[in-house]
């Protein structure tokens, strides 16, 4: 609770942080709310740029410029050129749940109970400095290039394996 | 940006001054590419004169045009998703004006210094591409959506070359902010030589030039216009678009391609700067004032360069084909961008 009572608190950045957060909240309701697919997925990029908004509010500018990279600029393109090949009907469509939904929100209520536990445990008393320095790209790459080695190897090859895995799924011949 | 000025400017002056000097960073380009290149290059490489009624020698047609397009009514399909209609022309616009904020035109004239420049212009360059595919599918228009659908598969095969063509500048420079790139180029010597500086296309060659055809490619100019090709699909995802949507499609293409010449020429040829040696500056805070009002100047003559060559590419080629566009980009742009970048890495390691 010490966090939510703290009095050196950057109070421009605190109200910064709920409105977007209060934007995001609205649109993750919308993408599962509106009855056309591309309304979700347009939906979704609304919430994905809040979250790189809210980095760049916690002053981890590199993080929020590759939020935009990867999910913004490759991923939702992805996802919206899979759905206009596909099913791009304009308009409401009545077929989009399907029957498990309801199970949905347990999961969700789970994992958000879950990550605040997580995030609080281990940041909840820690304050941005101010004014805030964003941490340099070099001293960024000094970390997950010499402690973080061996993890982002393995990630490295988690994504390699899943590429390769991909096209030998996709190709027939 | 106004540090160096002698009077105190609050921080709302600081603010319009940067919203002012974005606008006349994006429009100004725009303006004066469409003018002196697609009016007036492409009419003389077409042997007629262009645009001659409307000022001396058609200079003030620009005007003329835009007052028309404004005066159009806008038009929206009865079957269009009206909404998502009306917003797609404005994210591709805005997305051009996002790409501007982290060029730097000089040693103070910069609108932000981010550190991680370079990526943010690349995330930023891709956004455009959800507006376009949404334009293509909101128009409820089977020509737009096959046009949106061309131009998204387009732009992910060729973001790729070009962010790998980018990575070879930036393992040189050691660096992703802009203005060090600005100032590796500036500061550099060729074998202990420091006359023209060390512009990185002179290393970079092949990056320089797989960026250059990228950007050709996500501009989606001739010989890379299948997305928008008039003949076959009547300018693809524009079809359905008049009036003053119609114009910032328009302004969004010419001033994307002005902001991209602009990053071209701060990454290979040296930015806004001239060689520092040339005045005895060592570091970035001993460059004079006066290179704020040079820097521009400097800037603005290479993007006219560059953006040239774009042009001039788009009015000499035919159109390429779908397969011949996709296998261009993935077996040969990719692989020699990634050997571009292993012979760097190494060339930096050894050296």
């Amino acid at each position: 609770m010490s966090a939510f009572l703290a009095t050196e608190v950057n109070v421009a950045q605190n109200v910064g942080f709920y409105i977007i957060a209060a934007l995001m909240v609205y649109g993750a309701l919308r993408v599962v709310s509106t009855r056309n697919v591309v309304h979700a997925a347009l939906w979704l990029v609304v919430v994905l740029g809040g979250v790189a908004a809210q980095y760049i509010l916690a002053a981890a500018e590199f993080v929020a410029v590759s939020q935009v990279m990867v999910y913004i600029g490759a991923v939702m393109v992805l996802f919206l050129f899979g759905i206009m090949l596909t099913r791009a009907t304009i308009g409401a469509e009545s077929d989009l749940n399907n029957r498990g939904w309801g199970i949905g929100i347990p999961v969700a209520a789970l994992l958000l109970a879950v990550m605040v536990w997580a995030i609080i445990d281990e940041f909840g008393s820690s304050i941005i400095d101010e004014p805030a320095q964003p941490m340099p790209t070099t001293a960024l790459s000094d970390v997950f290039l010499r402690e973080g080695l061996v993890p982002f190897l393995a990630l490295s090859f988690v994504l390699l394996a899943a590429a390769i895995g991909a096209i030998v799924l996709a190709r027939k011949d | 940006m106004i540090v160096q000025l002698a009077v105190e400017v609050p921080y709302w002056g600081q603010s319009l001054l940067r919203v002012l000097g974005g606008l006349v960073a994006v429009l100004l380009p725009a303006g004066t590419i469409v003018y002196l290149f697609l009016f007036k290059m492409m009419s003389f490489m077409q042997s007629r004169l262009g645009p001659m009624e409307a000022g001396p020698f058609g200079s003030m047609q620009l005007f003329a045009e835009v007052g028309k397009w404004l005066q159009k009514e806008d038009i929206v399909p009865e079957n269009a998703d009206a909404r998502i209609y009306k917003i797609a022309p404005i994210i591709v616009l805005v997305s051009t004006f996002l790409l501007v904020v982290v060029i730097p035109f000089g040693p103070d004239a910069w609108f932000t210094n981010f550190s991680a420049g370079v990526f943010y212009a690349l995330a930023i360059g891709s956004v455009s591409v959800i507006g376009i595919l949404v334009a293509g599918w909101s128009s409820a228009n089977k020509y737009s959506l096959l046009g949106g659908l061309r131009a998204a598969g387009q732009l992910i095969a060729y973001e790729l070359p070009m962010v790998l063509a980018v990575v070879g500048v930036v393992i040189q420079a050691g660096s992703m902010n802009l203005q060090d790139i600005v100032m590796a180029q500036n500061t550099g010597e060729i074998f202990g030589w420091s006359g023209i500086g060390f512009p990185f296309v002179l290393t970079q060659f092949v990056g320089f030039l797989i960026f250059m055809i990228a950007v050709q490619a996500e501009l989606t100019q001739a010989p890379f216009d299948m997305p928008i090709a008039e003949s076959e699909l009547v300018s693809g995802y524009m079809t359905e678009y008049s009036g003053f949507r119609f114009l910032m499609f328009f302004i969004g293409e010419f001033a994307t391609a002005g902001v991209f010449a602009l990053i071209a020429s701060v990454l290979f040829l040296g930015g806004w700067g001239i060689p520092f040696s040339w005045f005895g500056w060592e570091t970035i805070d001993q460059v004079d004032n006066w290179m704020n009002i040079v820097g521009p100047l400097i800037m603005f003559t290479k993007m006219m360069v560059l953006t040239g060559i774009i042009m001039w590419v788009r009015f000499s080629y035919p159109r390429f084909r779908e397969d011949q566009l996709q296998r261009f980009a993935w077996k040969v742009l990719i692989p020699l961008s990634l050997a571009n970048i292993a012979v760097t890495a190494i060339v930096k390691v050894v050296v």
